[in-house]
């Protein structure tokens, strides 16, 4: 909530405010920060050994391994998606299991699962985006914007 | 009859007939899965989607309140009721399988009580000989609109509340033998410009003291005339926080009498966080758990307070604080009643 | 050493998240969005290559490395084309998330009901 919203409370409602903060429950921060870290951690060094096999066993190399990692990792949150058991993950990893490429891919699952009821289409197709989409936005826009600048800076300034 | 500006008095005491409840799979693994008339195993009750099971569970709680009553469905004058699903779909397609008159009611969790006012005050005024009110609630389908797909790794935090899945039905009836409806209080839209849709309870609780305290005044009651002051769902949060408010305004309610649906409803370690909600919460547990004890003497005055916070997915994301409401409705059994 | 260092930076990556998540109360949306406007951001400094050689799949694994895929695509084509290859090759890289992402939906969507 912005400032110019707080400044627009009454009186009243301020104070029922701070009594309302006092009974609040606290989010338990640094509970959430460890086990954030314990479960991206954990997926990112299950990445990391996915990213090996590849180079090891296929013909990948350090850089071309990214792109067979990242869908390995998705096909394995589709499953746990699928099977129910990614959301009691995030309940207890929170954002160590929404900030990993695995994140992504259950928000464009979870709401394509849910929505076959109202059909491929209009359900699955309409909604599979409602919670990617913003990542995705956001990052082309960004990267547009930071690619852009950089290529004039370049060719303009000899960078 | 009105007193002060908001409050009906029942002079005829409309009488809770028969009621009907049903609960999913969490309410059957909960605290009061004895008083569920019928509790099914998973959530889509043998529907293709969570608001068709929804809208089953609805015509199954009214199927079972009029089977207890003893009445047909042609018999039924009037059904008030509603839940929180986009256009009340879930409660308005029952109503087209039911088939009687049809008043479809949003209050969003204070749902429940708004129909057993309204439905009161039709019976007081022999506007109808029986009538079905009641409310519900899905789970899953309530999630799937509110806040995220189910499989989504969202996490929530400990203010967040567990929404019930239930249905409650009552059968109102000018005569005949149960509880009476012998007074209600209808709510004011209150906001005292919360935003955070993870804590209901904390936005909901001045609605509640609102209308508790204008009950009391209007009724001319003291608090100690009820044995049972029970909110909807307000949860451990909103509950305390209106014990708070209560003590500040030098209103005596005691921390026995004063208890929450949505803390009745599920066991010591389901994973609810601060509470249930729903409007099939103060449903089920007023109309099943609640008015058995009463029926079985345990206590004799109680006023039931559903509370109901009035925001959409679309409010929150353009900023819009979260306004609230509680509608009161006294239930007497047994005991001197006041006219 | 690898391992040490792709469960550390993850972790980290992941615990700066959680931050957003709890002390900023951002939501899932806004914490995603803002961490791949941050890895775009690190790679336009040339900061996230560097990260990724030293913590591998640490740095990879985290949607900040959509960021910096979309980022390094659009320079890889625009110093071959000019400005239009920053429009041209942005989804080089980065084609394997959002394609698989798609793909596994769907099929997610064929196999699977909801469980609640």
């Amino acid at each position: 909530m912005s400032n110019n919203q707080k400044k627009q409370l009454t009186p009243v409602q301020q104070e029922y405010q701070k009594l309302q903060k006092q009974r609040e429950i606290k989010r338990p921060v640094v509970k959430n920060c460890i086990k954030a870290f314990l479960t991206g951690g954990l997926i990112c060094l299950i990445g990391q050994l996915i990213s090996d096999f590849y180079i090891y066993y296929f013909d990948f190399t350090e850089q071309t391994a990214g792109n067979p990692t990242v869908g390995t990792l998705i096909f394995i949150a589709m499953l746990l998606t699928g099977f129910g058991v990614y959301d009691r993950m995030a309940q207890f990893g929170g954002a160590g299991t929404a900030v990993p490429v695995t994140g992504f891919g259950n928000a464009v699952i979870s709401p394509a699962i849910e929505h076959r009821s109202e059909g491929f289409v209009l359900g699955v197709g309409g909604n599979m985006f409602k919670l990617a989409g913003a990542v995705i936005l956001f990052g082309v826009f960004s990267a547009f914007v930071i690619a852009l600048i950089k290529t004039i800076l370049i060719q303009w300034g000899g960078l | 009859m009105l007193a002060g500006h908001r409050t009906w008095i029942f002079e005829h005491k409309p009488v809770i007939l028969s009621t009907g409840t049903v609960g999913g799979p969490f309410e059957a693994n909960g605290a009061i899965a004895e008083d569920f008339d019928l509790l099914h195993a998973d959530l889509w009750l043998g529907q293709d989607s969570y608001e068709k099971a929804h809208k089953v569970l609805f015509e199954e709680a009214c199927q079972k309140a009029m089977e207890k009553g003893g009445i047909q469905k042609d018999q039924v004058q009037f059904i008030l009721a509603g839940d929180l699903i986009n256009q009340i779909t879930p409660t308005s397609f029952a109503s087209r399988t039911i088939g009687s008159p049809y008043f479809g009611l949003f209050g969003a969790c204070s749902t429940s009580m708004e129909g057993l006012a309204l439905g009161a005050y039709i019976v007081n005024t022999k506007g109808a000989k029986y009538l079905l009110t009641g409310a519900s609630s899905h789970n899953t389908a309530v999630e799937k609109q509110f806040r995220y797909p189910t499989e989504y790794g969202g996490q929530k935090p400990p203010t967040a509340q567990w929404t019930v899945t239930g249905a409650g039905a009552a059968l109102l009836s000018d005569s005949g033998d149960g509880p009476r409806v012998t007074s209600a209080t209808i709510g004011r839209v209150i906001d005292m410009g919360l935003t955070d849709p993870f804590n209901m309870g904390g936005a909901m609780a001045p609605a509640a003291v609102d209308t508790i305290e204008a009950h009391l005044k209007e009724r001319n009651v003291e608090p100690s005339y009820y044995d049972l002051i029970v909110t909807g769902d307000l949860g451990q949060i909103g509950r305390e926080v209106s014990m708070d408010l209560f003590k500040k305004h030098g209103t005596p309610i005691s921390e026995e009498q004063y208890q929450d649906c949505g803390l009745m409803i599920y066991r010591e370690g389901q994973p609810v966080l601060a509470g249930a909600s729903g409007a099939g919460c103060s449903a089920t547990v007023v109309y099943g758990h609640l008015l058995n004890r009463m029926k079985k003497g345990e206590f004799k005055r109680m006023l039931v307070v559903a509370t109901g916070a009035l925001l959409s997915p679309l409010s929150f994301q353009q900023n819009e604080t979260i306004p609230c409401i509680a509608h009161a409705v006294s239930i007497e059994y047994g005991g001197d009643q006041l006219t | 050493m690898i391992y040490f260092w792709a469960f550390v930076v993850g972790g980290l990556i992941c615990v700066i998240g959680q931050i957003m998540f709890d002390v900023f109360k951002l939501t899932p949306g806004h914490t995603l969005s803002a961490l791949v406007v941050i890895g775009a951001l690190l790679d336009g400094f040339g900061l996230y290559e560097p990260l990724i050689d030293f913590a591998g799949a640490g740095a990879t694994v985290p949607i900040t490395s959509f960021g910096n895929s979309l980022v390094h695509g659009a320079m890889q084509e625009a110093e071959k084309h000019g400005l239009v290859g920053v429009l041209t090759g942005m989804f080089e890289v980065t084609s394997s998330g959002i394609s698989s992402s798609i793909i596994f939906a769907m099929i997610g969507a064929l196999l699977f009901k909801p469980k609640g």
